[in-house]
């Protein structure tokens, strides 16, 4: 079923708003990004289950407390070292260690020094860029367009992650091709399907879509598309215009 | 237009200079055309429709007579929107979409998928164990008949069609294998966030040793075709070579990487699926050329057959084991059985949910309609595909679909390394070069 306005909160309030039908305040140890409204995906009618008032913060893993566990420390403390060394300070802007996997949120001035910090220096020495990943998260005010960077350590056997956010107002960030040479194919798929522009990357160009094609496919204000399909008499609407989950 | 013309093969006059179509057996009419300008330098578009690309792949070559001084590839041709068409079904569904990036090797798509989902769900350590040995046989399954394919195609791209013919003929074996247990030959949708979909079904572990016994017989078939032949190494021997630096720098991994010597891989460095427990090697060769990963190919699908005699024989002790998480909150309930009309929907489940237990329904229903909830954050779990490091960025906003999953597939990263194998190299050699990568273009352009 689909909803009359897309984007729309529902309609229906909690009527009960007493104190134990209040969402939970929120652990400091997680960020919260935009809020989830109702249950069943319908929007502006049709949903007669009481749970079309409900809100729900989005919650991300928030930043980890400094002493890491184990070599997540070892790493943190080496780059730490290695841009003080260079002469950069306030590149990282916190670290989240989430089911054993690290981040580090880089400020985008301090994405060069930070790549260059974590290539080169002999404990940190990740070598391989493993790829480029956009992640579009409108709810996020002033950070709506993220880059993910996953690095490889063939040397220590570690992987790390460095993500960058910046403003979908001014979705520039320095590009790491001089740094690592396979972030070349990489940035650019990213620059095609989100509109991130990689400052300094040799030829900004679209990769996978056609070179004259508008928009940003995998933004999250983009539609999916499609048409209903009519089988035996019945119609399927396409997935986007569906009764979802949310 | 005069009868004689052929519409499809004509030359027109653009900015850039004359632009000549070619469709065989017009050549006449090209060096006619080439003659009246006197420099040697032509830009050939090749592809995406070359029988020798690999797919649709496009190659922009720029040549000085027969060499070739700039190499650059157009990808895109096959981008399907897999990625976003994700983010808009469940978490299980998503396996369906993902296993046809790279066609070649679904089944490496659906585990490091999978395995991600897992890792945000935070039950990695509660996937019964009958479910790992079956990704494990299956993916190594998988790995001979991508070899297979890589090895066939690239034969057939230098003129060694038997070596194509012999390729499929044991592919089909392995295809035969997975219809078998999963029920289609491609695209399987096998492996699940929590297991996998199904048993084996009765009977398939004597199928498995039979086709294993036969590959035994006919993989030297390759070896004593191809590996002293001196046509065969003439054509890759010293081609597309690439030292380690430069697959570090440009992020080559699988048999381009341990073509160098660099014994990486994944199934060694950071096990997943139980691999450690797995006696194998780890294949390498020293010349960083077309011809090692040639040979790393083969002796890998050697190690393979290892593996899933090994995984075999574990398999037949776990008979009756289950293989989907035992959490009824997210794994699949429903089972299909053989029935007179097909496959369906299993009798026994349909009535143990409408007869006999009312959890059992709303869990069936609850999954099938809505799906589970994964918990917000991000995850990449690495697998080792044939073709090198696959991994999915898997995302979730805390909702019952992917907030976005990004595939990093390795043939898109190893086709970068184009440019550096074949400039400078002769035209012919390019083919060779592009062969030895072995990309598939589902998973370059997803």
């Amino acid at each position: 079923m689909s909803g009359d306005e897309p984007g729309k909160a529902p309609d229906q309030r909690a009527l009960d708003e007493s104190p134990e039908n209040a969402p939970a305040t929120l652990d400091p140890e997680v960020r919260a990004v935009g809020a989830r409204h109702g249950m069943f995906g319908t929007k502006g009618s049709g949903d007669t289950s009481g749970y079309g008032g409900l809100v729900q913060p989005v919650v991300y893993p928030g930043l980890a407390r400094r002493p890491l566990d184990g070599w997540h420390e070892e790493v943190a403390s080496a780059l730490d070292a290695a841009l003080a060394a260079a002469g950069v300070s306030d590149a990282v802007e916190g670290i989240v260690v989430h089911r054993g996997e690290i981040t580090f949120h880089v400020r985008r001035d301090g994405l060069p020094a930070v790549a260059r910090a974590l290539r080169d220096d002999p404990s940190l020495r990740f070598e391989v860029l493993s790829g480029v990943s956009g992640v579009h998260y409108p709810d996020d005010k002033d950070r709506e367009l993220h880059a993910v960077y996953h690095l490889l350590s063939m040397t220590w056997n570690r992987r790390v992650r460095v993500e960058v956010a910046v403003p979908d107002a001014d979705p520039h960030l320095p590009s790491v091709v001089a740094t690592y040479p396979t972030a070349d194919w990489h940035e650019r798929e990213t620059y095609d399907m989100f509109g991130l522009v990689f400052d300094g990357h040799p030829a900004l160009t679209r990769i996978l879509m056609p070179d004259d094609w508008p928009g940003r496919p995998q933004r999250k204000d983009y539609p999916l598309g499609g048409i209903p399909v009519e089988y035996k008499g019945g119609t399927v609407p396409p997935p986007d215009q569906r009764r979802s989950y949310n | 237009m005069t009868a004689d013309q052929d519409i499809y093969a004509s030359s027109t006059e653009t900015t850039e200079g004359r632009v000549f179509t070619v469709s065989g057996q017009d050549w006449d009419q090209i060096a006619e055309g080439l003659a009246e300008d006197d420099s040697d330098r032509i830009v050939v578009n090749m592809g995406p429709q070359h029988p020798s690309t690999h797919g649709v792949l496009r190659l922009i070559l720029e040549l000085e007579g027969e060499t070739v001084t700039e190499a650059r590839c157009g990808i895109g041709y096959l981008h399907t929107g897999i990625e976003k068409n994700m983010e808009f079904r469940s978490w299980v569904q998503g396996v369906t979409f993902c296993t046809r990036m790279d066609y070649l090797s679904p089944f490496f798509n659906e585990a490091t998928y999978s395995l991600g989902v897992e890792r945000l769900l935070d039950i990695e350590d509660q996937i019964p164990e009958k479910a790992d040995v079956m990704r494990v046989l299956l993916m190594e399954l998988n790995r001979i008949s991508s070899h297979l394919v890589a090895i066939a195609t690239g034969g057939m791209e230098i003129g060694a069609l038997t070596v194509m013919t012999v390729g499929f003929r044991e592919r089909e074996l392995v295809l035969d294998l997975f219809e078998l247990i999963t029920g289609l030959r491609m695209n399987h949708a096998f492996i699940r966030p929590g297991g996998v979909a199904q048993d084996l079904p009765p009977g398939a572990l004597d199928e498995i040793r039979a086709s294993v016994a036969l590959m035994r017989k006919r993989l030297p078939e390759y070896a004593a075709l191809c590996n002293a032949n001196p046509i065969f190494k003439a054509r890759l021997e010293n081609v597309g070579t690439l030292d380690l630096e430069g697959c570090v720098a440009l992020g080559l991994t699988g048999p381009v990487l341990r073509s160098t010597g660099y014994p990486w891989d994944l199934r060694k460095s950071e096990p997943y699926c139980g691999y450690e427990t797995y006696d194998f090697d780890v294949q390498t060769w020293d010349t960083a050329d077309s011809y090692g990963r040639f040979r790393i190919r083969l002796n890998e699908m050697w190690e393979s057959l290892k593996i899933v005699e090994q995984a075999a024989d574990r398999l037949a002790g776990l008979e009756g084991a289950p293989v989907m998480i035992e959490d009824k909150k997210i794994g699949w309930p429903s089972q299909l059985s053989i029935g007179s009309d097909g496959m369906g929907n299993s009798l026994d489940h349909i009535r143990h949910i409408m007869g006999e237990s009312m959890e059992a329904l709303i869990h069936h229903f609850k999954l099938v309609t809505e799906g589970f909830r994964v918990p917000a954050g991000q995850a990449y779990v690495p697998v080792e595909s044939p073709r090198g490091e696959l991994g999915a960025h898997v995302v979730s906003d805390g909702g019952t679909r992917p907030f976005r999953a990004h595939f990093r597939d390795p043939s898109f990263t190893n086709l970068q390394a184009t440019s550096v194998m074949s400039e400078g190299g002769m035209i012919s050699d390019v083919i060779v070069a592009i062969a030895s990568i072995d990309p598939v273009m589902g998973g370059v352009d997803r």
